[in-house]
């Protein structure tokens, strides 16, 4: 009798074999894409992954000649303005008081260098490959930006790249307010437009103006605070909301970047400790 | 013979993932346009392939697109929808077919409207479950709808050339 069920099944699998391994390889494709948690499970899927990282390694160092001309002198002209803001560029005013002390300042975040090997602006969620990983130091949670604004945020490292969640990305949100009066709200990609965002949660009482500067507020753990992310377009209140929402101009250009600099927040930890030690009690 | 067809496979595969991997995910019209040229792989397959053949061949060309494209596992959904769907979309669409012998998809052996409309369906199924499993949510339903639409037509563009190209190697 078991035989004959043993049959009988081998020969609904044979029969049916199409539909079954569809079923199979499908429902395993969509299981592993709905778990969606970036942060683990991808860890074999990823671009930051051996070969692929390879590959788009080599095809970079080829196109990136394509555009050194323009990054020089991009380069240069950020080397003008650091050096214009040297120290010794000033002299000193005030002949009375002058104290300087170096136990003032504890640094709180540094830079890294490192250059962008694969980019994505077409997409709903688009993901930023970074030449450097574990072994140059780069950590999840790292903020990543470049001269005129924030690229992302890293999210997955391997011991040579890195991949950093976009500003262009659905689940993105980052903290910013208007540098001329300190008001906060959060910035978000709507999906069109690369060169655009939304900032929302604008208290109505705040005067607005065409071309008002946003930078960041410096309210996270990631980024410090007055990067500069661009200059409004309009703005209006949505259906059933008490806030302005906004259009952002970005300043970057999201689909030309290539060099950015990765920020660690070297405190960081240590106020994250405190909030949530505080929240829990 | 036959050695010769499984390396043009090979090779044409190749080819097709670096396309698609280093020029095709740059490709930026409006910010709608992602074009997925490695569809075509699977598009050209011989029609007696068996099905087991079928599925797992797409299955991993997605799943090889996937490991370049940070996409989890949203190009080997796609795929295997849409190889699934293979079979009777030819039945749809190709008029007389020899199921049992060595048939290549080609503007010869389908002719000229059944491949386009073959190949425009196929595109259409695959390219609605990648762009809804990337959004993954029904708020921009629009919107995605715009984004498959005009992905959808470019692929076709880009297949249909591509059909064009390959017609001579493939045939015999």
């Amino acid at each position: 009798m078991p035989l004959q069920i043993m049959r009988n099944l081998l020969g609904f699998i044979k029969k049916h074999h199409f539909f079954l391994l569809f079923l199979l390889l499908g429902t395993a494709a969509m299981l592993f894409t709905m778990s969606r948690q970036y942060y683990q499970q991808t860890f074999l899927l990823h671009s930051a992954s051996r070969i692929s990282g390879l590959v788009y390694n080599t095809c970079n160092s080829v196109t990136g000649y394509l555009s050194l001309k323009p990054e020089n002198k991009e380069l240069l002209r950020e080397n003008v303005r650091l050096r214009a803001m040297h120290k010794e560029n000033f002299i000193i005013t005030d002949r009375y008081v002058f104290t300087m002390n170096d136990s003032l300042y504890q640094r709180r975040f540094t830079y890294m260098n490192a250059q962008i090997i694969n980019n994505s602006v077409n997409r709903r969620n688009n993901y930023l490959t970074l030449n450097k990983g574990r072994l140059h130091g780069i950590e999840p949670d790292m903020g990543v930006i470049t001269r005129n604004g924030v690229a992302g945020i890293i999210i997955n490292v391997s011991n040579h790249f890195s991949v950093a969640m976009s500003l262009l990305h659905s689940e993105m949100a980052l903290s910013v307010k208007f540098s001329k009066n300190d008001h906060i709200g959060s910035l978000h990609w709507g999906g069109t437009d690369y060169r655009t965002a939304h900032m929302s949660y604008i208290p109505t009482h705040v005067e607005l103006e065409v071309g008002d500067t946003i930078v960041t507020s410096g309210y996270s753990l990631i980024f410090p605070e007055n990067i500069l992310i661009g200059t409004i377009k309009d703005w209006d209140i949505r259906r059933g909301e008490t806030f302005y929402t906004a259009s952002i101009d970005l300043v970057m250009d999201a689909n030309t970047i290539r060099h950015v600099y990765v920020v660690e927040n070297l405190l960081g930890d240590e106020q994250e400790a405190l909030e949530l030690s505080t929240i829990s009690n | 013979m036959i050695r010769r067809i499984h390396l043009r496979y090979l090779l044409l595969f190749v080819v097709l993932v670096l396309l698609q991997v280093l020029v095709m995910n740059q490709v930026l019209l409006g910010g709608y346009m992602n074009p997925q040229l490695y569809v075509l792989f699977i598009l050209m397959l011989p029609v007696n392939t068996p099905g087991w053949f079928l599925l797992t061949v797409s299955f991993s060309a997605g799943l090889v697109v996937d490991v370049f494209s940070d996409s989890l596992a949203m190009h080997a959904a796609a795929s295997t929808l849409m190889v699934f769907c293979r079979p009777a979309i030819i039945r749809l669409t190709v008029e007389s077919i020899r199921w049992d012998e060595i048939v290549f998809p080609s503007f010869s052996s389908f002719g000229n409207i059944p491949l386009i409309a073959y190949s425009a369906i196929l595109i259409f199924f695959h390219h609605t479950v990648l762009f809804f499993l990337e959004i993954f949510r029904l708020d921009e339903f629009l919107r995605t709808m715009l984004r498959i639409a005009l992905s959808s037509s470019l692929t076709l563009v880009f297949v249909i050339i591509g059909f064009a190209l390959l017609e001579k190697s493939f045939t015999r």
